[in-house]
C-alpha cells in the first residue's frame, strides 16, 4: 500500500543513550596505504571519527577521498598485501581491533559490526537461495537447526518488508529486483543484531523511489535496535535525510565535521562549500552551476600542504606548504560550535563570509 | 532559449518490443518486452528536452531508437518532416550527421585502442564531405579546445584521461559533424559530483554557442531540472507527463511524477519539513507483462476501476483545460490533480 | 570561457594522466597505448624472457641450421655404428649426441629437425587463426542465422577427434610436405580460435564505443576492423600462441605414426619413431630429439602464458 506521509518532518532525533565517554566505534589517526607498481597510494591519511549507539555518521566524499577504504579497514576486508595500515587505532567499545587476534576480530566483525555494500547482486551468492544465505547466519553463529533457521529467515525477510516472504524464501538473488536485494542484504546484516552497521553507498545503484524506501527502512531499523550507523556516500541529498553528523573527506583526510543541520547552511571548508554550490537543487532552478575546477587528486602524488589547494579559489602560499590540522570551529565571538571542525587555514573566512 | 516554431524532431507513437522466444532451432515468439510502448513528443530548435524515469522505463531504449541503433517496431520519428525510422543506407548516413549521441559511461564509450585524435577525427573519415583531408587535424584540435582540453593531447589514449575528461572527449566527438540535435544518455551519471558541474556547464555553453537541441535522458531529477526547458516523465514504456520544467517540477499532476519528486533527497535538512513524502509500495511491474489500462495503477494510491479498464491519454486533463497556468500540460491520468511536492523555496 | 583544467590528476589511476596548466603540458608524458603497456609488463616477466630466448634460439636453428653443424642429417656412415654413443663434451661436433642405427649424426638430425617443426607449427597457427578468427568474428558480430549456421559448422568440426581427423585428411594426399601437414592440422584446429574469437567479439560489441561508431554511420567493415577486431583479438593471441606448441607436438605425433612428414624430410617425430626400435641399446637416439621437442613445445606454451598475463588486465 502506498503511504502518504504528511506528518514526517526530519526523522525523530536519535538520542545517544550509551555510556558517555566511550563511543561505540572510534577511529583514531588511521592511515592506510597501497603499495602499487607505480608507487605508494596513500588512501587514508590520519582519519579520526567516532559513532555512538543510535547515531548516524555520514562520511561524505568523492572518488579518491578514502571513505570506502577507511570503512573496509574497519571491517577488515582490505586486501592486505597491497594494502597496509602503518598506523592508527580502531576502537570498538574501547578496544583496539587492530591489536586483537584474528579470531577475536572475526567474532566482532561478524556479529557486532555488519556491512552493507553498494551492489547487492555481487554481494549475495548467486547459487544459493536467499533463505539459505539468511539462515546460514543463524546456523553458523547460533547453532540453530535448519528448520528454525529457515523460520528466522522468513521472519527477517518480513521485517525488511519483502512481500510474500514465505513463498519467496527459496528464491535466488537474481530473481529479486535491485531494491529487494538491497533489503535482503540489510536483512543479512541485521540477522545477528549488530551494534554497528556500515553502509557503503547502499543506495547509489538504486532508483530514487526505491532509494527512499531503503533509507526509510534503515532508519526505522536503526531506531528499533539502537544501532550506530556509518553511512558512506557522495550524495548530499541522502545525507540530509538521514544523518546526525557529517564528516567530509578529501584525499584521505577529514576536511570538515559538523552536525547535519549546520553544514548545509554554513560550511566551513572551501571544498564543502564548493560541493554544495555545484549540485543542482530540485527546488531551485539556478543559473550556471558553480564548478570546482580541476580533478580529484591522484593518491600516488597528493599535493603538498593542503591537498585541496590546487582546486581552491582561496588558496594562499601557506596552503601549499602546511597541512592544516582539523581545528575547532567557533562563532565570530569565539564560542565553540560543538561537533564542528575544519581542516582549513582560512576556515574563518569561509564560515563567516 | 527555445523558439516555438516548427519542431525539429517529432516523435509519434514510437514502439519497441523485444521479442521473447522459446526454442533452440526454430524460435517461437512467446511474448515481448514492451520496452517502449507508444511515446510521442516534440523537440524544438535550441531547446533541451529532459526525459526522466527510473530503470526499466524505456528511456535508454528511446535514445537508441532515435539514433537508429535499434529498429523501431512501430511509430515514426520525423526529422524536418522526414520519417527517419524507415531510412537506410546513404539516406540514413546523411541524417546521422545531424543527430548525434553522447553516452553514459566514459570508460566504455571510447575505443581504448584508438588515440583521442583518431576518436574525434573518425566522424570526418566516415563523412569526408564535412572536412577536407588537410583540415582534419586542425578541426580535431579545435574541437579539443572547445571542450576545454589541451589540443596537444591529440595523440594520447583514453585511459590516460580521467572520467570527466573522457566525457569531454565523447562530447567533442559528438560535435564533430556539427549536428543539430544531440541525444545525451545519462552523460554525467558516472562522474564525480564536482566534475558533473563542469561537464553540465560545458554542455550548456556549447548549446548556446552552436544552437544545439538536446534530448537529455537521466534519472537524476535535479540535474534534469537544471538543464532542461521541458521535461517528460516516463514510466514502463509510456510517457506519464510532459511539460515545461516549471510545470513538471512545481505543478505536477500525475501521481507518479509526484511520487518521484517527493522521493528525491534534497540537500537541505530544513526543506524536508516542507515536503510531503510519498512512499510507493511494491516493485515496478515487468515490462513483458504491463498492467492493463493505466500502467501505474498497481502502485497508485488513487487507482480506481476506470484505471484498469481504460488507458489514460497523454493530454491536458479536462479540469485544467481552460486554465492558462503551468498546470495545464499533458498528463496521462484519469484523476490528475495538482500537488506541489517539491515545496519550492520562494 | 571554457573551464581551464588546472592541476591535479585523476583519482586512483594506475598511472598519472595528463596535466596541464593554462594549456601547456607541465610534464611531457608520452602517449601510451594499451599494447605498449602490455609490452612493458611482458618484458618484465621472467617467463617471457626465458621462453623468448629459447624461441629465438630455436628459430635461429630452424632458419639457419648450417650455423650449427656442417654435417648432413641424411648421410649416414655405418662405421659410426660402432662408436655410436654420445660424446657429451664434444660440443657442437658430430658425435655430441652420438649416432643413430643408420650411422647418422643425431646432433645433425636434431638441428635439422627444428625446421620442420617450426614451419608446421607456424603455418598451422597462421592458417587456423586467420580462418577461425574470421569465422568467429562474423558469427559473433552478426548473430542471428549467420551465427547459428557458423556455430553449428564449428560444432561439427569440433566433434571430429583432432588427430584422427587430421590423419584421415592426410591420407587423401600422397605428398606429405610441411604445407600439406599444416593444412590437415589447421583443418580441425581452426575451430578453437573461432570459438574464442566469437565469445570475445560478442562481449566487445556491447561496448558503447561500438554503438558510437554505428551512430556515426560507420560501415560494417570499419566497425569490424577498426573497433571490434583490435579489442577482441587479445584472447585469440593467447590461444594461438599456446596452440603453436600443441601443433608442433601434433606434427611430431603424426610423423611418429608414420603418417605425417616422411623421409627425406627430417623431423623429430620420425627420429623418435625409429628410435623406439633401438631404445634398449641406444637410448640416446630417442633422448635428444625428444628433449628438443619437449623444450620447443614448452617454450611456446610458456610464451602463451606470459602473453596472457600481460594482456589480461587490459581486457577488463
Amino acid at each position: 500500500m502506498t503511504i502518504i506521509d504528511k506528518t514526517a518532518g526530519v526523522p525523530a532525533p536519535r538520542g545517544s543513550e550509551d555510556a558517555p565517554g566511550v563511543p561505540l566505534l572510534e577511529v583514531r589517526d588511521l592511515h592506510v596505504e597501497f603499495h602499487t607498481r607505480d608507487g605508494v597510494a596513500k588512501a587514508v591519511n590520519g582519519v579520526n571519527y567516532s559513532v555512538n549507539a543510535g547515531e548516524t555518521l555520514a562520511v561524505l566524499g568523492e572518488s579518491g577521498s578514502g571513505k570506502s577504504v577507511s570503512a573496509q579497514a574497519i571491517m577488515g576486508i582490505l586486501d592486505m598485501p597491497p594494502g597496509r595500515i602503518p598506523q592508527g587505532e580502531i576502537l570498538f567499545r574501547g578496544e583496539d581491533m587492530l591489536k586483537m587476534s584474528g579470531e577475536e576480530r572475526r567474532r566482532i566483525r561478524g556479529r557486532k559490526i555488519a556491512m552493507i555494500f553498494q551492489d547487492a547482486l555481487s554481494s549475495l551468492n548467486p547459487v544459493l537461495s536467499v533463505g539459505y544465505q539468511l539462515g546460514e547466519m543463524f546456523r553458523v553463529h547460533q547453532g540453530m537447526s535448519k528448520k528454525d533457521a529457515k523460520a528466522k529467515a522468513i521472519e527477517l525477510m518480513e521485517r525488511v518488508r519483502i512481500p510474500a516472504a514465505r513463498e519467496r524464501v527459496g528464491d535466488y538473488p537474481h530473481q529479486f529486483s535491485g531494491g529487494m536485494r538491497q533489503r535482503i542484504m540489510i536483512a543479512m546484516a541485521l540477522a545477528l543484531e549488530p551494534d554497528l552497521i556500515i553502509a557503503d553507498e547502499p543506495t547509489t545503484a538504486l532508483d530514487v523511489t526505491v532509494q527512499a524506501q531503503v533509507m526509510d527502512l534503515l532508519a526505522e531499523l536503526q531506531r528499533e535496535f539502537n544501532m550506530g550507523l556509518i553511512l558512506i556516500t557522495h550524495d548530499l541529498g541522502v545525507v540530509a535525510d538521514v544523518a546526525d553528523k557529517i564528516a567530509v573527506m578529501y584525499a584521505g583526510r577529514i576536511v570538515e565535521t559538523a552536525p547535519v543541520h549546520e553544514i548545509y547552511k554554513r560550511p566551513a571548508h572551501p571544498y564543502t562549500k564548493g560541493l554544495l554550490q555545484s549540485i543542482p537543487r530540485l527546488d531551485q532552478k539556478g543559473q550556471e552551476l558553480f564548478a570546482i575546477q580541476g580533478l580529484p587528486p591522484n593518491l600516488l602524488r597528493i599535493p603538498s600542504g593542503c591537498a585541496f589547494n590546487p582546486r581552491c579559489t582561496a588558496a594562499q602560499d601557506i596552503c601549499r606548504t602546511e597541512v592544516p590540522a582539523l581545528q575547532q570551529v567557533t562563532e565570530q565571538d569565539g564560542t565553540d560550535l560543538p561537533g564542528r571542525g575544519s581542516a582549513c587555514h582560512f576556515w574563518k573566512e569561509t564560515l563567516h563570509g | 532559449m527555445a523558439e516555438q516554431t516548427e519542431p525539429i524532431l517529432q516523435v509519434r507513437n514510437l514502439v519497441k518490443h523485444f521479442p521473447l522466444t522459446q526454442g533452440i532451432v526454430f524460435k517461437k515468439q512467446v511474448g515481448a518486452v514492451k520496452a517502449v510502448d507508444g511515446i510521442s513528443f516534440d523537440l524544438y530548435r535550441g531547446e533541451t528536452l529532459g526525459i526522466v524515469g527510473e530503470s526499466g522505463c524505456g528511456k535508454s531504449t528511446v535514445a537508441k531508437l532515435l539514433m537508429n541503433l535499434e529498429r523501431a517496431t512501430a511509430g515514426e520519428v520525423f526529422y524536418k518532416g522526414e520519417d527517419i525510422t524507415r531510412l537506410s543506407g546513404r539516406a540514413l548516413k546523411a541524417v546521422r550527421r545531424n543527430i548525434q549521441m553522447v553516452f553514459q559511461d566514459p570508460y566504455t564509450s571510447l575505443n581504448p585502442r584508438m588515440t583521442v585524435g583518431d576518436i574525434i577525427g573518425e566522424p570526418f573519415d566516415i563523412h569526408p564531405e564535412v572536412a577536407p583531408k588537410g583540415d582534419r587535424r586542425k578541426k580535431v584540435q579545435d574541437l579539443l579546445d572547445v571542450v576545454g582540453l589541451n589540443p596537444e593531447y591529440i595523440n594520447r589514449y583514453p585511459h590516460q584521461f580521467s572520467g570527466g575528461q573522457r566525457q569531454r572527449i565523447g562530447i567533442a566527438r559528438g560535435l564533430a559533424l556539427n549536428p543539430e540535435i544531440i541525444i545525451c544518455d545519462e552523460p554525467v551519471s558516472a562522474l564525480d559530483v564536482s566534475v558533473q558541474a563542469q561537464v553540465i556547464n560545458l554542455m550548456e555553453k556549447l548549446q548556446d554557442e552552436f544552437n544545439l537541441s538536446y534530448i537529455f535522458i537521466a534519472h537524476d531529477l535535479s540535474i534534469v531540472r537544471h538543464i532542461s526547458d521541458r521535461v517528460g516523465v516516463m514510466y514502463l514504456g509510456k510517457m506519464a507527463e510532459i511539460g515545461s520544467d516549471t510545470a513538471i517540477y512545481e505543478h505536477p499532476t500525475h501521481p507518479y511524477t509526484q511520487a518521484l519528486l517527493s522521493a528525491v533527497p534534497v540537500p537541505d535538512p530544513e526543506a524536508r519539513d516542507h515536503r510531503e513524502r510519498i512512499i510507493l509500495s511494491g516493485d515496478v511491474p515487468s515490462p513483458a507483462n504491463p498492467p492493463s489500462g493505466c500502467r501505474f495503477r498497481t502502485r497508485c494510491w488513487k487507482a480506481q476501476d476506470k484505471c484498469a479498464q481504460e488507458e489514460p491519454l497523454l493530454a491536458i486533463p479536462e479540469r485544467f483545460a481552460s486554465a492558462d497556468t503551468p498546470v495545464a500540460h499533458d498528463s496521462a491520468c484519469h484523476f490528475a490533480e495538482e500537488k506541489d511536492v517539491v515545496g519550492a523555496t520562494s | 570561457m571554457p573551464d581551464t583544467i588546472t592541476a591535479a590528476d585523476a583519482p586512483g589511476a594506475p598511472t598519472p594522466p595528463v596535466e596541464a596548466t593554462g594549456g601547456i603540458p607541465v610534464k611531457a608524458e608520452k602517449p601510451r597505448s594499451l599494447w605498449s603497456d602490455a609490452w612493458y609488463d611482458l618484458r618484465r616477466n621472467p617467463i617471457f624472457v626465458i621462453s623468448g630466448v629459447l624461441i629465438l634460439i630455436i628459430l635461429t636453428v630452424a632458419v639457419a641450421p648450417g650455423l650449427f653443424t656442417g654435417t648432413s642429417p641424411r648421410d649416414g656412415d655405418l662405421v659410426h655404428h660402432f662408436l655410436s654413443n654420445p660424446k657429451l663434451t664434444h660440443f657442437f661436433k658430430d658425435d655430441w649426441f652420438g649416432y643413430d642405427n643408420q650411422g647418422r649424426s643425431v646432433y645433425a638430425r636434431t638441428v635439422f629437425g627444428a625446421r620442420a617443426s617450426v614451419i608446421v607449427g607456424v603455418l598451422t597457427t597462421l592458417l587456423s587463426t586467420v580462418v577461425g578468427g574470421l569465422v568467429g568474428m562474423l558469427a559473433g558480430y552478426f548473430g542471428g542465422w549467420i551465427d547459428a549456421v557458423l556455430s553449428r559448422l564449428v560444432d561439427v568440426f569440433f566433434g571430429i577427434p583432432f588427430l584422427l581427423g587430421s590423419l584421415v585428411v592426410l591420407n587423401a594426399f600422397s605428398e606429405r610436405s610441411p604445407l600439406i601437414v599444416s593444412l590437415s592440422l589447421a583443418f580441425l584446429g581452426w575451430t578453437q580460435t573461432a570459438r574464442v574469437m566469437r565469445g570475445s567479439v560478442i562481449s566487445v560489441k556491447q561496448a558503447d564505443y561500438v554503438h558510437a561508431a554505428q551512430a556515426l554511420g560507420a560501415g560494417t567493415p570499419r566497425i569490424l576492423f577498426r573497433h571490434i577486431l583490435p579489442n577482441a583479438v587479445a584472447p585469440v593471441i593467447v590461444v594461438s600462441t599456446i596452440s603453436l606448441g600443441a601443433y608442433i607436438s601434433a606434427e611430431a605425433t603424426l610423423s611418429f605414426l608414420g603418417i605425417g612428414l616422411q623421409d627425406p624430410t627430417v623431423s623429430w617425430g620420425i627420429d623418435i619413431d625409429s628410435a623406439t626400435a633401438v631404445i634398449r641399446n641406444d637410448p640416446h637416439v630417442l633422448f635428444f630429439p625428444a628433449i628438443a621437442l619437449s623444450i620447443t613445445v614448452l617454450a611456446f606454451i610458456m610464451l602463451g602464458d606470459a602473453v596472457r598475463d600481460a594482456l589480461d588486465p587490459k581486457l577488463r
